[in-house]
């Protein structure tokens, strides 16, 4: 037994942490956020080059045939810089659901685009009404003699504005809350019929509005079964609930870390704040709570390679998934408020990166599920029936 | 043990409620969430101008200064219906903090020559406490008077000064003389805020507002009759006032109101076809803030019983500071949970057609500004030390 990482997952997570610290500092990411992209394209090619866009992708498609321990080691690094280039949309949440597809030649001609940095995805999945609910879907795949014709409307579809396609979840039959019936399509983002409202999102990343008019795809175009939508999203979604989770933990520990440097430099009533009990206590509540984090993400990637190896089942996984999620939502809700507390006035200032730390944890938080929906999944799945 | 209100204030409540409902226009809650706009200060002096027009400015000041003469249970019921008006509460700088300090220790020409335009709201004042190096341990600040015939000579830097951009005076503890103490030798100015040698530096907070400011003394000159009191005894009367800021923190009130829009809200939202008020998770969420609020309002009423009959405020009023803010706290983090996905968009960048959910960005506004509350007026940590000292006897 070890939790040690492998030699080439060092190599990775070091190419990162070293980005981060060497290139990715505060201001840089600052005048990036402020830009009219939002993203630096540059940094973009750069994390092609350095192969960290090829990380969960299959050799057979050009990819470093990593898996998600892989991608999580890139992803809490990406955390500690609160990188903003949209690497969880594309190569987290799009690249796993294409990785998963049974289309291989829609595999073929996609992945290695994303891989050498040409084509940005992300997934439209949400609707007004949907909350965190996958099978709550609304918008339509009508069978047309062209293949598909989709109709509907997505919310808050990540990094929308830069991505050159989506993935986007439409129905082909049932009802609205109906597991079945729903297709996943990939949809180039210029083609006639997507209409694209963007806004900036509190942590610095893009987010739109996006809506299909009689937008037209072909029976090609499919990147899940035909009606079975949610099952391919249910297979990724370990995956990608803990990488999200991985970002958040290099998020956690950085506050954790910064706050604690603050907490031996602030000097208030002749001392360090830091030799005060109440706020050592509570310095020793937000360490353990990272250390659990850790644990609980760890624990996380032991199942899915144990999945991996056949030695866990999906249940397992699913399960371990809900309460990483859930356990990251708690404990990072902690650490935030812990970190704008014990700063004080500093703390809620725009200028420091504490706030911005803060908020990239918040909308991981949100993301595919709060910790309260994913605790009641975990409750459905462990007491029920 | 009676709560019932008797019927002369009953009137007096029906009253307060009709001329809220009358007079007040909810364009001006809309103005205040967002600072940057310009008709921010305009519309909040107008409103105060209305309840100043109508002798309610100043609840609490006595009626020789233009006070309303309310007893404990009219102004409770006044506060109270405010905040279930879901009207915000005056500036405070200048009515509830500084005007106290003048009429109780000012000279007679301070309390002629500022008390009548804090009443009009013809001033705008601000707070000049925290420095840089001086938070939660105040009586570290090192901004300097010096004493010059008929002038101080004021010098140094005050932080996290809410709505100093809009401030025409200021009002200041600064270091006079050097004491045995830190807190001797700390001086009460009022200073002018048009002063050559005042810079105000804006800070943009975390909800990306602009309420904090940095305020910057070079060589400021402050003619010696802006002193309050007696030289180096400044302390004295600021712990005076820090008392009166925060037992009008609990706002029980303004919470009973968020909380009824958060459960209409939670009627509305949905997930899985489902209203999230019928979801028994966020149900036990609600109920934990709603509980905590109902024993809140109690203690609050409790305080008042005591002042109402003479007395001072016992021990229950300490946690009034500390309960209050952080159940504000919780019910902003629910009705952002409640958003969701929609609490991370920012103000001002879509229209709530395109997004929806139209609460969410004021939620997000809220729960973000809303972290200062444990943060400033005496952080909950400092509160707790004063309780364990001064009620525990710890």
């Amino acid at each position: 037994m070890n939790f040690d990482f492998t030699e080439e997952q060092t190599m990775i997570k070091d190419s990162v942490a070293r980005f981060v610290r060497d290139e990715y500092d505060f201001d840089t990411r600052r005048a990036i956020v402020s830009s009219e992209d939002g993203i630096s394209r540059n940094f973009w090619a750069k994390f092609a080059e350095l192969g960290w866009l090829s990380v969960p992708f299959s050799e057979e498609y050009g990819g470093f045939g990593g898996s998600v321990d892989d991608l999580s080691a890139v992803m809490e690094e990406m955390g500690k810089g609160i990188v903003v280039e949209p690497f969880a949309s594309t190569i987290v949440v799009f690249g796993s659901l294409m990785s998963a597809s049974p289309n291989s030649d829609l595999k073929a001609k996609v992945i290695p685009s994303i891989i050498d940095g040409s084509c940005m995805g992300t997934f439209a999945c949400v609707e007004e009404q949907s909350r965190y609910e996958m099978s709550d879907v609304c918008t339509s795949a009508e069978v047309c003699p062209e293949g598909f014709r989709i109709n509907g409307k997505k919310t808050v579809v990540s990094n929308a504005s830069t991505a050159n396609k989506f993935i986007v979840s439409a129905r082909c039959s049932g009802d609205q809350f109906d597991r079945d019936g729903i297709s996943l399509f990939l949809v180039d983002s210029s083609v006639e019929g997507v209409e694209i409202d963007s806004f900036k999102m509190m942590d610095g990343q893009s987010a739109a509005t996006v809506t299909f008019k009689n937008v037209l795809v072909n029976e090609s175009e499919l990147v899940s079964e035909l009606g079975k939508g949610i099952d391919l999203i249910d297979a990724v979604m370990p995956q990608i609930l803990i990488s999200l989770s991985a970002e958040a933990l290099g998020i956690m520990a950085t506050l954790n870390t910064l706050t604690l440097e603050y907490s031996k430099t602030r000097q208030q009533f002749g001392a360090p704040i830091g030799s005060f009990q109440v706020i050592q206590h509570r310095m020793v509540d937000t360490f353990m709570a990272c250390e659990q984090s850790k644990s609980m993400l760890y624990r996380g990637l032991c199942v899915a390679k144990n999945v991996e190896q056949g030695e866990a089942d999906q249940f397992d996984l699913a399960k371990t998934a809900h309460a990483l999620k859930a356990t990251i939502a708690r404990y990072g809700k902690l650490i935030g408020e812990e970190a704008i507390q014990l700063h004080g006035g500093i703390g809620m200032t725009d200028e420091l990166n504490i706030g911005h730390f803060v908020k990239r944890l918040m909308m991981i938080n949100v993301a595919f599920g709060d910790g309260d929906f994913h605790q009641r999944k975990f409750n459905s799945l462990s007491y029920s029936g | 043990m009676d709560i019932n209100f008797s019927a002369e204030d009953v009137a007096f409540r029906d009253e307060v409620r009709e001329f809220f409902d009358k007079e007040y226009d909810s364009e001006v809650s809309k103005r205040q969430a967002d600072n940057h706009s310009s008709d921010y200060k305009s519309s909040i002096v107008a409103w105060q101008k209305k309840l100043h027009a109508k002798g309610w400015i100043a609840p609490d000041w006595p009626v020789e200064y233009g006070g309303t003469g309310w007893s404990s249970t009219q102004k409770y019921i006044y506060e109270t219906e405010r905040g279930l008006a879901g009207i915000p509460d005056v500036i405070p700088f200048g009515l509830k903090m500084v005007a106290p300090v003048i009429y109780t220790f000012g000279t007679e020409e301070q309390k002629v020559r500022f008390l009548p335009r804090i009443l009009s709201s013809d001033d705008w004042w601000c707070q000049g406490y925290s420095e840089p190096g001086a938070g939660s341990d105040l009586a570290a600040l090192t901004t300097s008077a010096e004493y010059a015939g008929d002038n101080y000579i004021v010098n140094g830097r005050k932080i996290w000064t809410t709505l100093a951009q809009f401030a025409d005076w200021i009002f200041c503890l600064v270091r006079t003389s050097k004491g045995v103490r830190r807190q001797e030798g700390i001086s009460f100015l009022l200073i002018d805020m048009k002063s050559p040698g005042i810079t105000v530096k804006p800070i943009i907070a975390i909800d990306g507002q602009h309420s904090l400011n940095e305020v910057l003394f070079e060589n400021v000159l402050v003619p010696t009759e802006n002193l309050i009191g007696e030289q180096d005894k400044g302390w004295t009367y600021a712990k005076a006032l820090l008392a009166h800021e925060r037992t009008g923190m609990a706002e029980v009130a303004d919470s009973k109101r968020m909380l009824d829009q958060l459960k209409l809200r939670a009627v509305a939202e949905v997930n899985g076809g489902k209203p999230m008020i019928e979801d028994p998770v966020f149900q036990m969420r609600l109920s934990d803030i709603e509980m905590e609020l109902m024993a809140l309002e109690y203690t609050e009423l409790r305080v008042f019983a005591s002042m109402a009959s003479g007395g001072m405020p016992g021990p229950e009023s300490s946690l009034l500071k500390i309960k209050g803010t952080e159940i504000s706290q919780s019910i902003h983090e629910l009705q952002l949970q409640l958003a969701s996905y929609y609490g991370g968009a920012l103000q001002g960048e879509l229209s709530s057609e395109v997004l929806g959910h139209n609460f969410a960005t004021e939620a997000r506004g809220k729960y973000m500004y809303g972290r200062a509350a444990t943060i400033y007026g005496g952080s909950n940590e400092v509160q707790r030390n004063v309780i364990a000292k001064a009620v525990l006897g710890l």
